[in-house]
């Protein structure tokens, strides 16, 4: 996919900030809007945005297959595993108070894991869901 | 956005459509914002008018660009869909006014949200995380469910020969179920993620 030098140029200069505000709505998450979703299609637009500029093998390059694959589910095993964690420290599942001694400092460390696992989910599902569908039209126009 | 969607349901350039639809969805964005659900807002505009327009663009890129004539004359759908709509106007007529402080929502457990234990400023972050934990790894599991389940219909087939043209219609048909559940789902995500300060139940949206 070929693009003008304007598409170039502006998507060089945007995407850096568009993938550090992903992280400021991650991490900013529990003082202003935001959260694991936000975050997570926000930096998935981000790469999406790369591959359309500068094409699909290239986005493929930075963020390859397998590591979107990965990210699926690691995701929601993080989540998962947050809840085992409590299971283990003595707490039910899900239970963040026994994370850490301060309790409101453990719900803290709870809600951060949960998101950052959420996060990771969600980005990896929209980045697949694209490969999937833009990887497809490519094969058929090779056939073709 | 009366006038998108009339121009949304006129159309029958499907590339047109996506790109309304788009549209749709920004405007839809501004409205949660002006509803002061910033956090759905965010996540309308980045799922709904950024990645979801390059995905239908993708799936156009696919297919015909111009939609087939319908089979059907469309007075039953019409007819079904205006008597839904006339079915939750009635129903929304019943529920409290927009930000009612004395809404039943906001007597039952708002208090104790906005007034959290965990010290999180942001209340759905709390709410979303820490109260509802249960059910936002259900949420991360159904995204994770739609994630699995593209993958195992548009996987790269071994012998791509071997797959004749009849199959591929039900692919089609697979994937555009899957597209609609995972949307579906998405949207059922984003939907319920209200802000609770800005009305809780209260606004029917």
């Amino acid at each position: 996919m070929e693009s003008s030098l304007v598409l170039r140029v502006v998507g060089k200069l945007l995407i850096p900030f568009i993938l550090l505000f992903a992280l400021y709505v991650q991490f900013h998450g529990d003082f202003g809007p935001g959260g694991g979703f936000q975050a997570g299609t926000i930096s998935a637009a981000g790469i999406v945005f790369y591959a359309l500029i500068f094409g699909l093998d290239k986005a493929r390059r930075v963020v390859p297959d397998r590591l979107v694959e990965t990210m699926l589910a690691a995701g929601v095993l993080l989540y998962a595993g947050v809840g085992v964690a409590g299971l283990l420290l003595g707490g039910n599942f899900l239970d963040y108070f026994v994370l850490d001694q301060d309790p409101v400092h453990g719900q803290h460390r709870g809600i951060f894991w949960v998101e950052a696992g959420v996060h990771i989910t969600v980005c990896g599902v929209m980045l697949k869901i694209f490969y999937m569908f833009a990887s497809r039209g490519q094969r058929e126009e090779k056939e073709e | 956005m009366a006038f998108a969607v009339l121009a949304l349901a006129r159309t029958r350039n499907l590339f047109a459509v996506v790109v309304l639809s788009g549209i749709y969805s920004f405007l839809m964005a501004t409205v949660l914002v002006a509803l002061d659900a910033v956090d759905v807002a965010m996540t309308e505009a980045a799922v709904g008018a950024g990645v979801s327009t390059v995905l239908l663009l993708g799936a156009l890129h696919l297919c015909k660009s111009e939609e087939a004539k319908p089979a059907h004359r469309p007075w039953l759908p019409l007819l079904l869909s205006l008597a839904t709509a006339a079915l939750l106007i009635y129903g929304a007529m019943g529920l409290p006014d927009f930000a009612d402080p004395n809404a039943p929502i906001h007597q039952h457990v708002v208090p104790r949200y906005l007034q959290n234990e965990i010290d999180v400023p942001n209340v759905v972050t709390a709410v979303l995380a820490s109260f509802r934990g249960y059910d936002t790894l259900g949420e991360t599991t159904v995204v994770f469910t739609a994630g699995a389940g593209i993958i195992a219909l548009l996987r790269r087939r071994k012998h791509p020969k071997a797959v004749l043209a009849s199959f591929r219609g039900y692919d089609t048909l697979g994937e555009t179920t899957v597209v609609f559940t995972a949307g579906a789902g998405i949207i059922a995500l984003l939907r319920r993620r209200k802000h609770p300060k800005s009305g809780g139940g209260g606004d029917g949206k």
